[in-house]
Order: C-alpha cells, then structure tokens, then sequence
C-alpha cells in the first residue's frame, strides 16, 4: 500500500534534477564582465556586434569565457579583473575610434560565473533588488493629462485645416481641456461639418449644442478607446526614451518598468549620485528640420576638398556619408506630434508618418512651398552632438501638417526612423514621486543578514525534527530541504528580483512549511498509537492529512493573492515569493517526504516498527517507543 | 521523544468563557491604544522624506538635530538606528521645498557640520561604475549615505488604500472560503478570531509607537493567513470528531479536537516562531518589525484559534448536523475503517 508507481518517482527525479540545475546559478557567484552597449539613439545593437567583438578580443590576445548577446548589450566574461579592464580598454578603442564622440558605451559588469552549457539553457541567477546590492530607485509619474492635452491641441489643428480643405466656415475653434468646441452660424453648415470630420477623426466622438453666444456648437471629445491608446503610447514612448537615456550612464542591468497605468519604475543598480541620473533621465534630446545645402561648395566641402561654406554646418548620416546641412532651423521637435511607421497609401512602400501642431504645419506648408526637388534633413542632438537621422528629398507641396517620408526603406528601417523620431523627447512630462537611495554596504549587509536567518533558522527546524521525529523527522527535513531548492529554482527561472523582503518570505515558508510535515507526522503517530499496523499507519497518516494540508494552504493562499493583488514594491516582493512558496511547500510534503517514506518502507512486506519517535499509549506500557 | 501525554481530552471549553473575557479585554485595550496613540505610520503611508547615515565614529545625534532643525524643514526626527553610528533622519512633507532635493540639501548639511566637504567620486560598485555623492574631510570619510527615501503624499495615500483593500479581500475571501469548505459559522468564527490577532498586533504596534511600514503590512496578512490556516486544523478535528463520536456533546467534541490537534499546533507553532525568531535576531532592523509582528501574530494566533475561534463556534451553536450531513464534499474519516478511532 505505501508505493509508488515508477512514473511518480521518475516526476520527482525530473523535479529535483530541474530544481538544481536552476538552483546552481545561484551559487557560483560572479565574475567580471565588460558590456557593451549603445552610446546612441540611433545605433541600435544587434547580435552581429557579437563577431566584432570576439575579433578585437582577439587581435589583443584576450581570451574570454564567452561573449553574449542579450537583447539590447553584448557581454564578455573574463576570469579575473586585470583581463576585464584590459578588454574594457581594447574595446573602447575598437569600437569607438573617435574617443569624443563614442558610439559605444564599453562598462565594466558582472556576469554570473556559471558555466555557459548553464547560461546556455537560460538557468541564470535571480536579479539581486536594490535593497540587497545598492543603487536608486525612481517612481516617476507621467503626467497623462497633458498628454491628453497635447493630442487634443493637434486634433484642433487637422479640424482646421479639414474644414478649410472642405471649404466648410465655422465661426471658431477652441480647445478646452480635452475637448474640441467649434461653433457655426447655422445648422446646415453644423451638419456639413460633422458629416466630414466623423469619417476622418475617427478618434473624437462629436455632440451637438449650443455655444454661450447662441451659436451652434459642435462639441469633439476623445472616445474613450482612443485616450486610453493615446495614454499608452505615451507611456510606452516615455519608457523608450528613458531606456536611451538610461544607456547612456553605463549602467549594467537597469530597470524601467511600467507600473500601473500611469507610472514608470526606474532602477539603476549600483549609482549613488541621484543627482546625475536625475540630470541624465530628466535631459531631452532635441530634434531638429533643417535645409541640406546642395551647391557645389557644399558638395566639395562634403567630401573634404573645400571648407563648410557659411551659414552651414556639416553633419554625418546615419549610413556615415556627410551632409552639409543649413544653419537654420526650420522646425523642431516641439512642433512634432507624432511619429508612426506605415505604408505609403499609393507605392505600398514602407514609410513614417509624422504629424505636425499647427504652427508647425504652417512652417512646413510654407518650406515645402519654396523648396520642391530639395532635400531636407531631420537632425537628432544628443549630448549636444548632432547627426542626420533622414533627409528625404521634397516632392511636393505638404500642407495639413501630415509628412510622410517614404523611399527606399525597409519595414525595419521605418520602424526605427519612427522611434528614433519619437525617441527624442517625452511624450507627456514626468516628475519623481518616490525616489530611494540604498548604500551598496547596506545591500550587502541585508543580503548577509537576511542568508544568516534562513541557514539559523532552517538548521533549528531540521535539528528540532530529527530529534523528535527520528527518520520521518529526517525525511521531512530532506522535504524542506527540497522545498527550499524548488523555490529558489522557480524563482531564479521567472528571473525573479530577489528583495529582502522576499527572503523574509522564503524564511517565512520554510517555518509554515514545517506545518505539513508536522502534522502528517503527528497523524501518523496517533494512527500508530490507536494500535495500526505500521503501513496502515503511514497510509492513513498521509491520506488524512492531506485534506487539512489543503485547507491550511488555501487560506494561506488566499491572503497571498491578496497581496499579490494589491499590494506593490516590497509587500508584491514577499508575496511572490509566499504564493510560490505555499504550493512548492504542497509538493514536497505530500509528494516528495512520502517518496521518501514509501522508498524506505514500502518495500518491506512485515513492517513492525516505525521510525517516528517515541508513540506514547496512555494506560498500559507507557513510554514503550514504537521503534524496535 | 514525546512532549504530549494526554490522558483524556483537556476541558478547553470549560475555561472559554474565562479567557474570552480576558481576550476581549485585550482586544478593547488594543482598539484603545490604536485611537488613542495612533499608528505611527512610515514613510511609504504618510509620504515625506527619510535619510540614513553612517557614521565613521558614533554619532553625536544632539548635534545632527541641531543641525537638521536649522535648516527649517519642520517638524524633524532625529535617531539612532541599528548602532550607535546609524542615523535615521525624518522630515515631513513640505508643499515649498522640492521634495526630492532635501536628501541632497540635509546631506550636505551633515557633511558640513562634520567639517567635510561634499565632492562627487567614481567608485566602483561591485564591478559596477557607478559615482557617488561623498563626504570628504582630507582623506576622511567622516559621514556616508547609506539609505533615502522620498516618498510623495500621492504615492503613501494609494498605498493606504491599497493596503486597506488587501485586508478587505483576505477577510471575504477567507471567510467565503470556510463557509463553503464548513459552514458560515465556522467562517465568521475564524475570521473574529484572525481580526483579533490583527487589531492586537495593531495594538502593540500603537502602544510602543514601533513603526508601521508595508513590510509589517506585509506580515500582518501572512498572520491572517496564517492564523486562519490554524482555525481551519482545528475545524477539521471538530468535523471529524462530530462524524465519530455520536455520544459526545458539541464543547465535548470541541475539547477533543482541540486535544488531539494540540502537539501539532504546538510544534508547528514552534517551528514557525524559530524561524521567525532567527530574522529576529540575525534578521538586522531591516527586517525587525516584521519578525515582532510575526511574533506576536504566532503567540495570539495559537490562543485565538484554540479558544476564541473554537468558542466563538461553540456559541454561535455549531451542530453535528450542519457538518456531517454538508461536508459531503470533504475527505471524511470512513466510518468502517478499522484503524480509524484515535482514542486519547
């Protein structure tokens, strides 16, 4: 009656197996690494740095465990620091021949020291929080309104210009807040009007009314879908343009999250100059439309073999031709609204759509007037340096305050140009609401203290069980034990950030956990103790105790969801840790500890005598243990 | 080893309403304390600013204040934390100073008045490059920042609510829970009991002014959870024994759940509190409100289960016929069963 089927022990061979192979990263610690990621917006890092990067080691004759690409930074593993700083040396200059203007951000990192067949199978370590390695920590708030505001102000525009373009006359348009109110003398003008901006704005829902003065009124408010897009796309663009920033102060491993509707988590492990990363988040990048010059001075200044001519500046596209572009600013970012890749409406080739305010819509109508068959060229600056993102030729006329830039592009290249245009600046403001420092020795320290009372407390439960349970009391150490190695491997599988309050938690569990085991011990007892035989005993013991372990769990459970749910920073990082730890807590004292048992005992037919402790009767032979 | 040798079932029952009256006294003195002193919330609750520093030498805290009330932020806590060398500074919201300045403006404060200057320095940080505001007096470092906090009065309101829902969801959920697996007197009888252990937990938290911070939140819901986990051991003897024993009377069936179920409440009990007690003194103060609030939650959640929950059922009139006949659902004891018939 007490054995398991092979499948069974073949599941918890393959859980423990798993379980340690997660678990392991954990222990190897780190070794030194140097990341290399992108010094630019407009450098994007793909996984063909990867081969650069090997060769430069190599000409230097420096060897490295492995080089990774992971996403948006390429890393280089060495065995001891001295190779690492040489490496950060020789590739700094490899990949950054003008050391005034780098492309490439070359910092020094730490990569996990598992052996890369472990990395290889994505068993890496958990993320270290704040609260255990030092750095700051941002909430910032993105101020929705005025993003709303901001898309409202350019909705105005395109209803004037379609109204105009429609030859329909109204008596004024306003913005308020975020609605649109334009007024007409009657209400056949009214009706016109509605039924021609309805299809083209598909994002305003229109009301009619009457205005104070006694005109008619036509009210545009943004449906609600449409502000609820609006607000994640300015989230979404805010979080890009903070990951740029971000890059650029070299830190290994930063987070920008989103945090509920409306926030943006930023977490820069290892700074402790909160005033220079609030500089370096809180800076825009600025984009500016200017003229390229196309004479011949320009032409051979270019190519080197003349001076800039005046009035002129000379700038380097993204594909690394020079261009010589006018000084003179046309339009800059501020005017830029929006910036979408797409498809052109009649060559179905891939382009980006960009849309102007207002004033900007005019200037540009204004430009392309005058300019026709001449190129233009959009510039990015950054730290103060410019550099040509695009420069599309003008074909025709562009009134409306819609570009489109289209012409040899792939959909990739679109995408790109789309973001990098958006890159620039922050869809809507932000400000800082919370902001925490943590010392790296503080971090350090929690992480010790928090590792000492896991290891003291676990050694007290396990010397306390043996002592009074015996075998079963070994067993259910051994199922702790196994408990604690499927969570931390669980954990380092979801690449969980481990804070000190989840290593509360994980202390926590392991003292509940107990509760499984001490109450499937006690019930074997008492079966023993109502005169069972040592297999009926240990069947029933786990059978019965099966369904109070449930309940027990549940409830716990229940107030573990509820944290998860509603609670957030550390009170979300102990309750992931608590819920995952309830039902790996299940596990390995139901499955695993009578695994065990089964192992030992199941096999032997005449069981007199079980390994539990002493079985006290009361009346008669007191103090009998039930052991042989 | 054997610690529980119980010759016949304990009259837990006989005592309830001895102990009830002692637990609602409590109970009112906690209520009391918690209006009367008030919670002394955190930083993450009421918003505001708290900087930690580390002193090179032990810290002269009358001279850290001194200097930290002439800057004229209001209404400010100086004290040691941890060491004598750990200084934990608070300052309250302030509508005319930007918030997120003042940790730069006491910092450079502090540094000041140690004699130092404050200079911005590379370091590396665990291999990663990383500057760092120090404070520098020659080669000295007479102060450091270890910690800060700024927390805007937005955030801490939200936290509030979201903190009150959270207790509102576990207190419906656990009670629908046990009014499905049991019966609804169990439910309301389990969830007084728990809400007892939270206010008193909330009570001695008002009374010594200890820190309420979301950690502490955190492990008063893990008590909730916890001390329910309790009741619903308890319940399930009961129900069991109900089935069984046809003879006994309902506090007589109580007694003997309570009896047969206490040697694990104990050591599971005890096992909890060892690991708790581990945090609590390895744990550092980091975790030190949170380890006291699981204490006390352990100590109140074995009384309340034992004879608050279970009193509280016997008098809201638990039958053998509200569990034997609806608890259908449940893995029962199987009446034939010839080992079954624990006898204490």
């Amino acid at each position: 009656m007490n054995r398991y089927p092979w499948w069974k022990y073949a599941m918890l061979v393959v859980a423990f197996v798993i379980g340690l192979l997660y678990t392991l990263p954990n222990f190897f610690g780190e070794a030194p690494a140097v990341q290399v990621s992108s010094g630019k917006v407009t450098l994007k890092i793909d996984s063909s740095l990867v081969p650069r990067v090997e060769k430069a080691l190599a000409d230097a004759q420096l060897q490295p465990d492995f080089v990774q690409f992971d996403g948006n930074s390429v890393r280089a593993r060495f065995g001891d620091t001295d190779t690492q700083i040489r490496a950060k040396d020789v590739l700094s200059k490899a990949l950054n021949p003008d050391a005034n203007d780098p492309s490439y951000i070359v910092a020094l990192n730490l990569v996990s020291r598992s052996p890369a067949w472990l990395t290889s199978m994505r068993a890496l370590p958990m993320y270290l929080g704040l609260d255990l390695r030092g750095g700051v920590y941002f909430l910032m708030q993105v101020d929705m309104k005025a993003a709303l505001t901001k898309r409202a102000e350019a909705l105005t525009g395109d209803i004037r210009s379609l109204l105009r373009e429609k030859n329909i006359r109204h008596t004024g348009i306003v913005r308020d807040g975020n609605v649109v109110r334009v007024t007409f003398r009657d209400a056949a003008t009214l009706n016109a009007a509605q039924a021609a901006l309805a299809p083209a704005l598909p994002d305003l829902q229109w009301d009619q009314g009457t205005a104070g003065s006694g005109d008619l009124q036509l009210t545009g408010s943004l449906k609600p879908q449409a502000a609820i897009a609006v607000q994640q796309a300015a989230l979404k663009q805010n979080i890009t343009t903070l990951h740029n920033r971000v890059n650029e102060l070299g830190v290994a491993e930063p987070v920008i999250q989103q945090q509920g509707a409306d926030r943006v988590v930023v977490q820069l492990p290892g700074v402790q100059d909160t005033a220079k990363a609030k500089d370096i988040i809180g800076r825009t990048a600025t984009l500016e439309v200017r003229l390229v010059d196309d004479s011949t001075e320009a032409a051979a200044a270019a190519i080197g073999s003349a001076p800039v001519p005046f009035g002129t500046e000379r700038y380097v596209e993204r594909g690394g031709a020079p261009l010589i572009v006018k000084r003179q600013v046309i339009l800059t970012g501020e005017n830029l609204t929006d910036a979408q890749a797409g498809f052109d409406g009649q060559t179905q080739e891939p382009a980006v759509h960009l849309t102007l305010d207002a004033k900007g819509a005019r200037v540009f109508r204004d430009i392309t007037r005058e300019n026709i068959g001449k190129r233009m060229a959009i510039l990015l600056f950054e730290k103060g340096k410019g550099e040509v993102v695009t420069a599309p030729v003008i074909r025709s006329e562009i009134g409306g305050g819609r570009v489109q830039i289209s012409g040899r592009m792939t959909t990739q290249e679109a995408n790109d140009t789309a973001l990098l245009l958006r890159a620039g600046s922050l869809a809507a403001p932000m400000e800082i609401v919370e902001e925490r420092t943590i010392g790296p020795s503080l971090g350090a320290e929690n992480i010790t203290k928090g590792f000492d009372s896991v290891m003291y407390g676990f050694a007290a439960i396990a010397v306390f069980m043996c002592c009074y349970y015996l075998l079963f009391g070994v067993f259910s150490t051994l199922a702790l034990a196994f408990n604690l190695l499927l969570l931390v491997a669980i954990l380092s599988m979801l690449q969980a950030t481990l804070t000190l309050p989840g290593m509360a938690a994980i202390a926590l569990t392991l003292g509940m956990a107990i509760d499984a085991n001490v109450l499937i011990n006690e019930r074997v007892r008492e079966e023993l103790r109502s005169g069972a035989s040592a297999q009926a005993a240990i069947q029933a013991g786990y059978e019965r105790a099966w369904g109070t372990i449930l309940d027990s769990n549940v409830t716990t459970l229940i107030a573990g969801v509820a944290l998860l749910a509603f609670g957030s920073g550390p009170v979300r990082g102990f309750a992931v840790v608590h819920c995952l730890g309830i039902l790996t807590s299940m596990f390995s004292a139901v499955v695993f500890s009578r695994g065990l048992v089964n192992l030992w005992y199941g096999r032997k037919k005449k069981l007199k005598s079980v390994s539990i402790g002493q079985v006290w009767r009361p009346g008669g032979d007191a103090g009998k243990s039930a052991q042989a | 080893m054997e610690f529980f040798r119980i010759h016949r079932d304990i009259p837990f029952m006989r005592h309830a309403l001895v102990l009830n009256v002692i637990s609602a006294v409590m109970f009112l003195a906690a209520v009391f304390f918690i209006v009367t002193r008030g919670l002394h919330f955190s930083i993450e609750f009421t918003g505001g600013t708290v900087v930690e520093v580390a002193y090179s030498e032990p810290a002269d805290i009358n001279k850290v204040r001194e200097t930290v009330e002439g800057m004229g932020f209001g209404e400010v806590q100086v004290q040691n934390f941890g060491t004598s060398r750990d200084v934990l500074i608070r300052l309250p919201l302030r509508g005319d100073v930007k918030q997120t300045e003042v940790v730069n403006r006491v910092f450079t404060g502090l540094c000041q008045a140690a004699g130092g200057q404050v200079e911005s320095a590379a370091v590396t940080v665990a291999g990663d490059p990383a500057t760092k505001q120090q404070c520098a007096k020659g080669a000295e470092r007479p102060l450091e920042l270890s910690r800060s906090e700024v927390v805007g009065p937005q955030v801490g309101r939200e936290l509030a609510i979201d903190g009150a829902k959270a207790l509102a969801f576990v207190i419906i959920g656990i009670v629908i829970y046990l009014a499905l697996r049991f019966e609804w007197k169990f439910g309301v009888a389990g969830i007084v009991a728990n809400l007892h252990d939270v206010v008193i937990i909330l009570g001695f938290f008002a009374f010594f002014q200890w820190e309420f911070s979301l950690t502490v939140l955190a492990a008063i819901l893990a008590v909730l959870g916890y001390s329910v986990n309790e009741s619903v051991v308890i319940f399930d003897r009961v129900r069991e024994a109900f089935r069984k024993f046809r003879k006994l009377d309902t506090p007589q069936v109580i007694d003997h759940a309570i009896t047969s179920t206490i040697s694990r409440t104990i050591i599971t009990h005890g096992s909890t509190q060892i690991m708790v007690l581990s945090m609590l003194l390895f744990g550092g103060p980091s975790l030190h409100y949170f380890a006291m609030a699981l204490t006390i939650g352990i100590c109140f959640g074995i009384y309340s289960s034992v004879f608050v929950a279970a009193a509280i059922a016997m008098w809201l009139g638990v039958k053998r016929e509200d569990l034997v006949k609806g608890g259908g659902a449940a893995k029962a004891a199987d009446p034939d069963d010839p080992n079954a018939g624990a006898v204490v």
